[in-house]
């Protein structure tokens, strides 16, 4: 049985995943659509579990993490591996959550991630 | 260069190893020690894909590890060597010579586990097995990214989870 709105998880190190869901909240007032979830102190072991937990009671069906090497990334494919099918986005900017917050689903909210980020060099000193 | 690093982590291949210590120390390999994951395609594939390029990664069982050490050491990149566990790096501290330095680097909460530092919780036969490992002559630190002091086993073994 789920238990709360969320579509999706947003999951990395530190303080990553509720900073970027305040920043999608502040900016949309839709933080509510992501539940957030940091790999602090937590083993590989207790990470899986928390996604899982996390899973069940949302009822999302996708992951955004930040790192492809990170902990939480791996848990979760550990977790797609033999249960719920899980679409996994890793590397996950604010552009990505916020296109996801407004509709877009995963595949697209991850080419308006890529393609919001840019380069402006600075100008040559002559 | 070479194999510098021996490091216990039970993520095993995770943001820290790669990104933390990966960029700063131009990791040119990872040797990844672990019974399982040496067993499984599966669990080397989804390690394999967790390392950027540059970055070679070798899954080794302790016999595998300690055979090809020599090589490890031969090689001119800057190494690092990994476990999941504290008996594993016992178990090859024991069948190789020479390692000089074991850095704990995460291992998490679990049952029976007593918190020591942030990042490295212990039970007391763990606590006892690196008691040997030091009286063995290893020197056993925690050190958990590049830029942290590194911390001394009979500071970490005095810890209450909060340093």
């Amino acid at each position: 049985m789920t238990t709360n709105s969320a579509r999706a998880i947003v999951a990395g190190h530190g303080t990553f995943a509720a900073g970027l869901i305040s920043a999608v909240d502040q900016i949309t007032g839709l933080g509510a659509q992501f539940v957030g979830l940091s790999n602090t102190g937590f083993g590989a072991g207790a990470i899986e579990d928390q996604v899982r937990a996390l899973i069940a009671q949302t009822g999302a069906s996708v992951v955004f993490t930040d790192l492809p090497a990170g902990s939480c990334t791996m848990a979760v494919r550990r977790i797609a591996k033999v249960g719920p099918a899980i679409t996994l986005v890793t590397g996950v900017t604010l552009p990505t959550l916020l296109a996801f917050a407004l509709g877009a689903d995963a595949e697209e909210s991850l080419a308006r991630g890529k393609e919001a980020m840019m380069l402006f060099e600075a100008p040559r000193v002559p | 260069m070479s194999l510098e690093y021996f490091r216990i982590d039970d993520r095993l291949i995770h943001g820290q190893v790669v990104v933390g210590w990966g960029q700063p120390c131009s990791l040119g390999f990872v040797v990844l020690v672990d019974e399982t994951v040496v067993a499984s395609d599966w669990e080397k594939e989804l390690y394999r894909m967790g390392v950027p390029p540059e970055m070679e990664l070798y899954f080794e069982s302790v016999e595998s590890a300690a055979a090809r050490m020599p090589t490890f050491r031969a090689d001119e990149r800057a190494g690092l060597l990994l476990t999941g566990d504290i008996a594993t790096m016992s178990a090859l501290v024991a069948k190789v010579p020479g390692i000089s330095t074991v850095t704990l680097g995460g291992i998490h909460h679990h049952q029976g586990r007593t918190p020591r530092l942030r990042y490295v919780f212990l039970t007391p036969d763990e606590e006892g097995q690196l008691r040997a490992l030091a009286d063995s002559g290893v020197r056993v630190i925690a050190q958990d990214v590049p830029n942290a002091h590194p911390i001394a086993l009979e500071e970490v073994l005095a810890g209450d989870g909060t340093g």
